[in-house]
């Protein structure tokens, strides 16, 4: 089966990222298929590469990263909630003169319509936020 | 249908708007936080037990362990991991989260 | 349920109150995206999400973007279905009349103007809710 997840809360203040990553990596270890991961409102916050966790506590940032670089999953943040919330990726830091860009690794800024199309593409969208 | 959880009965109306609105036959998980509205002899308990007559209640068990309340969740609740989580999921056409 | 390769049923629930979270917001701004992707669209506003649709919201004393015309425009966006949990707004001490009036214009019927707000039962929700492919929350 096909699964769209998609994501609505940033990481540590809320258990959402961490029950979508339990999730998704219990479906893809059941043999399922993930078709994206779709991160909006504060859950763009999960793509941020400057997180520094403390080394006893989980990293939920790198965590997704190797997940996504394990598995060659999609993992998507939406670009406006991105622009909102300073999640730059190189071409937005060039488009609006940022100083740097954030996006870690194996996370893409992309639209809304990727959320959409995955609505559209999954056998199942499974909504995890606050 | 699939309904999910994940705040306790007593922070928000997530789980009494579920119960309304849910059909016999649906299956409730609940998770995260939502696992509070397991937990037997609270102000819910009834509400929660009266929906074990017509449908499937959950709670996620990492979640109530977590809370230690694993051990205190009403008769008929069944306990799922993620992998069982997964199955709810494929199992059931429709997945409704009361955010 | 739709068959595979058919339109899929899309159904937003709102059920949190605007400005005091940006949910309100950002939901609509999926809705106005997906619009274009001519699914079969449905909107849900029950518990607090009922809020959202009160008329003559005046922002400007917090300083934040009034969206309130946003909704209006749904019906030009072929988005007009929008259900309304009645219990809610009666426990909110709400009507319809505190609502903004909704509409749409049918192209099958000469562009008749219609209303766009269905005020819905619980029983009635429980029923939408099974109807569906994809089920957004904020």
């Amino acid at each position: 089966m096909k699964f769209g997840i998609m994501v609505n809360e940033g990481p540590y203040t809320h258990q959402a990222s961490d029950s979508a990553y339990f999730f998704t990596k219990a479906a893809l270890d059941k043999g399922h298929e993930i078709f994206r991961v779709f991160f909006y409102h504060d859950g763009v916050q999960n793509g941020t590469d400057f997180t520094t966790p403390p080394q006893d506590d989980r990293n939920v940032v790198k965590r997704w990263s190797e997940l996504a670089q394990e598995h060659d999953l999609d993992l998507v943040l939406c670009v406006a909630a991105a622009q909102r919330r300073g999640l730059v990726d190189e071409d937005e830091q060039k488009r609006h003169g940022k100083d740097g860009h954030n996006v870690a690794p194996g996370f893409r800024i992309s639209g809304l319509g990727q959320l959409i199309e995955a609505g559209i593409q999954a056998d199942r969208l499974v909504v995890f936020g606050d | 249908m699939l309904h999910i959880v994940n705040k306790s009965p007593f922070t928000t109306t997530s789980l009494e708007s579920c119960l309304r609105v849910s059909k016999p036959g649906a299956t409730i998980l609940l998770i995260e936080d939502g696992v509070y509205g397991a937990l037997d002899g609270s102000r819910v308990s009834d509400t929660v037990r009266a929906a074990l007559a017509d449908r499937t209640v959950c709670v996620l068990g990492v979640d109530a362990a977590a809370r230690g309340i694993e051990g205190k969740v009403l008769d008929g609740i069944d306990v799922v991991d993620y992998d069982g989580f997964v199955d709810l999921v494929a199992a059931n056409d429709g997945v409704q989260s009361w955010l | 349920m739709s068959e595979a390769g058919a339109t899929k049923k899309f159904l937003y629930i709102n059920r949190k109150a605007p400005y005091g979270t940006i949910y309100a917001w950002e939901s609509l701004e999926v809705v106005l995206i997906g619009a274009a992707f001519e699914q079969d669209v449905s909107l849900l506003f029950m518990d607090d999400g009922v809020y959202q649709l009160i008329k003559g919201m005046d922002t400007k004393g917090i300083g934040m973007k009034n969206f309130s015309a946003t909704y209006s425009a749904l019906g030009d966006y072929d988005v007009n279905k929008i259900y309304v949990d009645q219990d809610a707004l009666a426990e909110r001490g709400l009507t319809l009349e505190d609502l903004q009036h909704l509409v749409w214009e049918d192209e099958n019927e000469d562009w008749a103007e219609k209303d766009s707000i269905r005020l819905v039962s619980r029983d009635e929700i429980a029923g939408l809710l099974e109807e569906q492919d994809v089920i957004f929350n904020f």
